[in-house]
């Protein structure tokens, strides 16, 4: 089950439609996921990710498009998926007064070869937590348990809801650590984020989504190339020659003066355009104020495709 | 290698559906108001009356308050297990999404019935245990067939579980909360549990005796008290309810 070109794709979503009454939650979305591979589906609140994932993991009919997850239809063929795939939904899903090694203990006993639910309590640092009731556990440590009733089945493919929202930093770097030996181990992962750094750090490839559809995918190098430019900005006195600034920088610079003595320059933001940058100021007497340079993240791709507006 | 390797499966049904029953056994004993609404109330409500004149009780050829109360508590205790406390559960369960993620689970829906039922039923048995011998405490001096009696609680257990199961599919969970509860206390009353039918007027009686409720404590009391053989009204008042609710909740049930 290791990750190769020529493996058939895990999920292949084509054309989804999913509306509730008057609104469209997904409209014509388009996602393929590789196999063995980690795929985030990034977007704003609102935008239609969970919707998509609950298509894949036949919670919702589809009003309109395709969707196969390992090949059949996660509605028609669900008997026989359950067991292939694994489920981690955002909220819930326990018993309120089941203690949380009991509740890992049964999902395990629903499969054939579950794996060893101490070893993974203690991976998830769920192990003082294990004799505790469902309702008492921290946020982090239910969320640490989804993760746990998600994988517990050795599931071919396993679909994510935001793993790590409202976890600190050290349940973040558990969860990571466990999903990449996931990868390691062949299964793979969609999992649905609306932090860069998650995407960043955790796929291999990653889709953008917006308005129930994917504006952007791929790995998160190739999202980072393309879209916003890097930018170099500096203060001096208004009005200075433009003109003159752009001759001395590389071809494809450009550079403005959005308001009055704040200087904006775009192109290939490196050390030899800095190095021009201020050479320029030192020959016209200028004192660049407040230098700052910005290689784009996923973030400025991200928000670029998405509006920084907040949504409701 | 760090052992997640994808060997995926589902377990034998059959063990499936054990661990099931058991850990929803489990989960409805280990509730503490609901083993208030099973246990506690159903025996005290049979000490009390049957050591206090609260209620005009029927004394025909010296027969015992205690010969009248067993089976109507008996109703009750099925009343509370497989409609108030499955009917909270389950509420609860469908408001936490706790039935969503079984659904992603191996687990069949039928299985998921499956246990619950297991889990009914082992907690009635539980109950009537406890309710018989808190009742041979007082003197009680059941006659009748076991059978019939058996077989008159599991026709009113589906018929009960069928409504539970109706109301927690359909209505949000603070509401099977609150209606459920409210049922419980009005059957007790209306139910022929701790007062005879017989004291309502003719009109209020014929509804009354239509419902599960009346109609199993009606029927136990004709097998235990009366010594009567299978109660054919009753059973098959109990009978019809227990096609039409559990087939009313297959019908409606939402699972989120």
């Amino acid at each position: 089950m290791q990750s190769t070109g020529a493996a058939a794709p895990a999920v292949v979503v084509s054309g989804l439609v999913k509306r509730y009454g008057a609104t469209t939650a997904v409209d014509g979305l388009d996602l393929t996921v590789g196999a063995g591979t980690v795929t985030a589906v990034l977007g704003p609140n609102g935008a239609g990710k969970t919707t998509t994932v609950e298509c894949c993991e036949g919670y919702l009919t589809p009003d309109a498009g395709r969707v196969r997850v390992l090949g059949l239809d996660p509605v028609k063929d669900a008997r026989h998926l359950r067991p292939r795939v694994g489920v981690m939904l955002q909220a819930g899903g326990v018993y309120p007064g089941v203690r949380a090694g009991e509740i890992l203990r049964h999902m395990a006993g629903l499969h054939a070869h579950p794996l060893d639910t101490a070893e993974l309590t203690e991976r998830l640092g769920l192990g003082p937590a294990a004799r505790t009731p469902y309702r008492r556990l921290s946020g982090g440590q239910k969320q640490r348990l989804a993760l746990a009733l998600a994988v517990v089945g050795r599931p071919e493919l396993v679909f994510l809801d935001e793993p790590t929202a409202g976890l600190d930093p050290q349940a973040r770097h558990a969860t990571w650590d466990l999903v990449r030996a996931l990868r390691s181990d062949g299964v793979t992962t969609v999992l649905t984020t609306h932090l860069m750094d998650e995407a960043e750090e955790l796929a291999d490839d990653v889709a953008i989504i917006d308005g129930g559809r994917v504006v952007a995918q791929g790995t998160p190098d190739e999202l980072g190339r393309g879209g916003a430019a890097d930018v170099l900005r500096f203060a001096g006195r208004p009005g200075l020659d433009l003109v003159s600034l752009r001759a001395a920088l590389p071809a494809g610079s450009e550079v403005t003066e959005p308001s009055p003595g704040s200087y904006r320059v775009t192109g290939d933001v490196g050390p030899r355009m800095l190095a021009t940058v201020t050479a320029w100021c030192a020959q016209h007497g200028v004192m660049p104020d407040r230098i700052t340079t910005r290689r784009h993240t996923l973030e400025d791709v991200f928000l670029e495709l998405t509006g920084k507006e907040l949504r409701p | 290698m760090t052992g997640h390797a994808p060997r995926p499966g589902a377990a034998p049904v059959s063990r499936m559906i054990t661990a099931q029953a058991a850990l929803e056994t489990r989960m409805l004993l280990r509730n503490g108001e609901q083993l208030l609404l099973t246990a506690v109330i159903p025996t005290l409500l049979l000490v009390l009356f049957s050591a206090v004149d609260l209620v005009d009780l029927p004394d025909d050829g010296g027969a015992d308050r205690v010969d009248f109360l067993a089976p109507g508590i008996l109703a009750l205790a099925v009343l509370s297990t497989a409609f108030t406390s499955q009917a909270i559960a389950t509420g609860y369960e469908r408001r936490y999404g706790v039935l969503k993620r079984l659904a992603a689970s191996p687990l069949p829906r039928w299985g998921l019935m499956c246990g619950k039922t297991c889990a009914v039923l082992v907690t009635l048995l539980l109950q009537t245990a406890l309710l018989c011998a808190v009742a041979f405490a007082l003197g009680w001096s059941p006659r009748g067939n076991a059978l019939a009696v058996a077989a008159l609680m599991v026709l009113g257990a589906a018929a009960c579980s069928g409504l539970g199961l109706l109301m927690a599919g359909t209505l949000r969970a603070e509401a099977t909360l609150a209606a459920a509860n409210l049922v419980f206390v009005l059957l007790v009353f209306f139910g022929g549990v701790i007062i005879p039918l017989d004291d309502f007027p003719d009109g209020v009686r014929v509804v009354l005796e239509l419902l599960p409720v009346g109609a199993l404590a009606d029927g136990l009391r004709d097998v235990l008290r009366d010594g009567a053989g299978m109660p054919w009204g009753d059973a098959g008042v109990l009978a019809v309810w227990a096609v039409l609710a559990p087939a009313a909740a297959a019908r409606f049930f939402r699972w989120e």
